[in-house]
């Protein structure tokens, strides 16, 4: 911890100094080096429902090439468009090559089998019910994302949770106060002599949705001005497009050191019921910006690795047959990523249930064997030091033997 | 005094729920005419002289031109190129197709004087959405717009389902076009190298079929069912998608088997029928019925639709055998439409909160790039909702402090005249449009 806070003092408070900015508030920042150099959880949400089985392929399951004549990924003995070998069973696909340096490193950790127990095949219900974090029941108020804030700590910082995107996802939905902003540079006043009456306007409006949404607003603004300038630029080149943009704003917004835990991105077009293609193409360009994104963040987050843990969920997996149009229709299981310092990655974890027919979900589907909720769970409780599971997942227990997916 | 003003109150609520912003002319009008003879004005658009929006979309070609047209006038940009087209809008290839059908949605949202009608239009684009950035459908979605979404917008349901279960963009984005029997014979295709062409169906239309164009998520289907009614709409196909883009049924590519749906038996033999037997069965089925009326009270009254209103326009639905002129008509006369609890209830969309304010300063615009884009910003990019859920209604999805920043941004640029191609004639300080009162309708 001394030496973590002699860090901060040198990086931030020279940085603050030389701007000539109060030293009341570089004190202070000090101060709140301890709340606000915590842990960071970076969620990542792949809308659509990714094809799980072509992104960690088993390749030594023989009915894997059965079922998807034209899309299958070539084992990584073949010769062309190979899929990359992790541990003998499994492979990545070669897109995601930049995730393979992590996963050797053991800072990458992937569960297959995983997702959401719940038997929909609808987007919009399988996205809330993960999001929600109550799969199967769907007036739950507010996201799990959102619960695991609220009481937690106090609330003296508008930057806890940060949505990388205009509209607030569900998955932050709730009590505790989120922001969303599309990025640091945009996320100013056009006219500042508006602002206090505007403030006073929205806080005096008795209307709580307006209210709510603007005190994280203009909180946030308060504390990105006096700090602005002094948020370093990325070090890494990301993946041009929102995804890779949205996570060079998270880096920045962790290495800005303003008390952020919680962070959300999306990437969307997982939806390949036609062309999905096999080593390249359509779900090959995706993932391809995927890995490329997260490997990005994680060597431009330098000696941050270890404070920050990245999980990715998608609302469901794909037919475990291809269809007619060399795609894959909605199906149920899926596969999970998760990145950071603290991870112990270089293992894919979960049980293989298998591609036999006998043995897929409701004769066609990747069956499930881990809850998404006890990935999430472990990683809450142990990384991010959250005590209350039963709040975050109502109505859900982990299961007694932790998978040991982080230190 | 007090009643009048309660009576001025009740119109405004009126014309915030059937327009896109009261105006003082449609005030008057009102107070002239009374609400129910401006209802049923509203609900005959045909009957209503549209002259100022017609000027304003003049100089929009795109929105006039057949797919065909456009994809030979305005085919991707390598394309372009090589074609040697030096014009500059057709360089932009589809992109431009896009861009002038936002604009025209804009506009008549804010000029028309069918409110009521470009408020439904609005509706239905949601319920039955296509994402105009996908593919083939770039070329489609104008077409879409002017001759399956807008002919039937307040006519029948069943006909609106039908037109837009046979339109290209819809069978192009939902896939059907390429949905295959798993009997059928199998077409080789031996240009370019490529493997025959396989078999088998796609159940990306018909599960939004069930789930959000009709029975709605809990309305009673199964996974069978999906499975079966992908089964049905085999063969209903595309003529070509960049090209003759036209509605064609394929009996070599039809399951002729039978099938059952929700229960009910489609005997073998059939052929293009089955298809439209599931779309009978749908539009007339209660779930629909509850769905559509659901929807359409959160649209006019209260996220959280009052269940005696949801009643009462499903019982509309139900008698009139579809016909959303009844419908509307049930919700927006009865009397809990005006209850207190409704007013400035709902917040406005992107496109009504931008619509609105827009008519508030009387504004000049051409609608713009300039000012589309603040509709991006506040996560309403027009036609480019990605998911086929469409743009969601309710206000908790728009409210965050990003959306609320933009939405303060917009108003201070507006009304100072910074927005490039847009004038305000009728001044009105900035505070009145980023107030958190004018969010909401």
């Amino acid at each position: 911890m001394a030496f973590s806070r002699r860090l901060f003092l040198k990086n931030a408070g020279l940085g603050l100094l030389a701007l000539g900015l109060p030293p009341s508030f570089v004190v202070r920042a000090a101060e709140g080096e301890k709340k606000n150099r915590g842990r960071i959880l970076v969620v990542v949400f792949q809308r659509g429902g990714m094809d799980g089985l072509n992104a960690v392929i088993p390749f030594k399951e023989p009915a894997y090439y059965s079922l998807r004549p034209s899309i299958a990924i070539p084992e990584p003995a073949s010769g062309e468009e190979r899929s990359i070998d992790l541990d003998g069973f499994y492979a990545l696909h070669p897109a995601l090559a930049p995730l393979k340096s992590l996963f050797d490193q053991r800072r990458l950790a992937i569960i297959h089998a995983t997702g959401s127990p719940d038997n929909t095949r609808s987007h919009f219900d399988a996205q809330d019910y993960m999001e929600l974090g109550t799969p199967g029941v769907k007036n739950t108020p507010d996201g799990w994302l959102g619960r695991c804030l609220t009481k937690n700590k106090d609330d003296s910082t508008p930057f806890r949770a940060v949505a990388l995107s205009a509209r607030l996802p569900r998955i932050l939905a709730g009590s505790a106060r989120a922001l969303t902003m599309t990025s640091v540079e945009e996320f100013r006043f056009r006219n500042e002599s508006f602002a206090t009456t505007l403030q006073k306007l929205y806080a005096t409006s008795g209307d709580p949705l307006m209210q709510g949404g603007a005190k994280s607003l203009f909180e946030g603004m308060t504390v990105l001005k006096q700090i602005a300038s002094s948020i370093p630029p990325a070090t890494e080149s990301y993946p041009n497009g929102r995804f890779g943009a949205s996570l060079r704003e998270i880096s920045r917004l962790i290495k800005a050191n303003i008390g952020l835990e919680i962070a959300f991105t999306e990437i969307e077009g997982w939806d390949t019921h036609v062309n999905e293609g096999g080593a390249t193409g359509q779900m090959a360009n995706r993932l391809k910006e995927l890995a490329e994104g997260l490997s990005a963040f994680y060597r431009d987050l330098g000696d941050r690795t270890e404070e920050v843990v990245v999980i990715t969920l998608s609302e469901f997996g794909r037919t475990a047959r291809e269809n007619g149009n060399r795609g894959t229709d909605h199906g149920h299981a899926n596969v999970m990523f998760v990145l950071g310092g603290s991870v112990k990655g270089g293992k894919v974890y979960g049980r293989w249930p298998g591609l036999e027919p006998e043995v897929l979900y409701e004769g066609r589907d990747l069956n499930l064997t881990t809850d998404f909720r006890a990935v999430c769970g472990e990683i809450l409780s142990r990384h991010m030091g959250q005590k209350d599971l039963g709040r975050v997942f109502p109505g859900y227990k982990l299961p007694a033997r932790p998978l040991g997916i982080v230190v | 005094m007090m009643s009048l003003l309660i009576q001025d109150q009740k119109i405004i609520h009126f014309l915030n729920r059937i327009s896109f912003g009261a105006t003082q002319e449609e005030i008057e009008k009102i107070a002239r005419m009374g609400t129910p003879a401006y209802l049923e004005e509203q609900l005959h658009p045909e009957r209503i002289p549209d002259p100022l929006a017609e000027e304003k979309l003049r100089g929009l070609k795109t929105v006039r031109l057949s797919s065909k047209e456009l994809f030979e006038l305005y085919p991707p940009p390598n394309q372009a190129k090589s074609q040697g087209l030096t014009i500059s809008p057709q360089m932009q290839g589809p992109r431009y197709v896009i861009l002038e059908l936002q604009q025209a949605r804009l506009l008549r949202a804010v000029y028309s004087q069918r409110q009521l009608y470009e408020v439904m239009v609005d509706f239905w684009t949601n319920h039955f959405n296509v994402f105009a950035a996908k593919g083939a459908d770039r070329w489609l979605v104008t077409s879409y717009d002017r001759d399956t979404i807008r002919p039937h917008a307040l006519g029948r349901f069943r006909e609106l389902l039908l037109t837009t279960a046979q339109s290209p963009a819809m069978l192009f984005y939902l896939d059907n076009w390429m949905s295959v029997s798993s009997d059928a014979p199998v077409r080789q295709l031996t240009t370019n190298g490529k493997p025959p062409a396989r078999r088998g169906i796609n159940e990306n239309y018909a599960r939004e079929l069930l789930e959000l164009h009709t029975l709605g998520v809990d309305g009673g289907y199964a996974q069978k069912d999906v499975e079966e009614v992908a089964r049905c709409f085999t063969g209903w196909t595309i003529r070509r998608p960049r090209g003759e883009a036209e509605f064609r049924f394929e009996p070599r590519m039809h399951d002729r088997g039978e099938k059952v749906v929700l229960g009910t038996k489609i005997p073998a033999g059939g052929g293009m029928e089955d298809g439209v037997k599931v779309i009978d069965l749908l539009a007339r089925h209660s779930s629909t019925a509850r769905f559509i009326a659901t929807k359409l009270v959160r649209r006019f009254v209260a996220d959280d639709p009052p269940a005696s209103l949801v009643a009462k326009a499903m019982e509309a639905f139900r008698q009139s055998d579809g016909d959303l002129k009844a419908v509307v008509r049930a919700i927006v006369s009865a009397p809990d439409f005006h209850s207190p609890q409704a007013f400035g209830a709902k917040v406005k969309k992107p496109l009504e909160f931008v619509a609105s304010a827009l008519r508030t300063v009387a504004a000049d615009t051409d609608a713009a790039p300039p000012l589309l884009r603040y509709l991006a910003r506040m996560g309403e990019p027009l036609f480019l909702s990605q998911s086929p859920t469409g743009y969601p209604d309710a206000g908790s999805s728009w409210i965050s402090p990003d959306t609320l920043l933009t939405r303060m941004n917009f108003a201070v640029d507006l009304a100072s005249n910074r927005i490039p191609g847009t004038r305000v004639n009728h001044e009105v300080d900035p505070l009145v449009l980023a107030a958190p009162e004018f969010q909401r309708r």
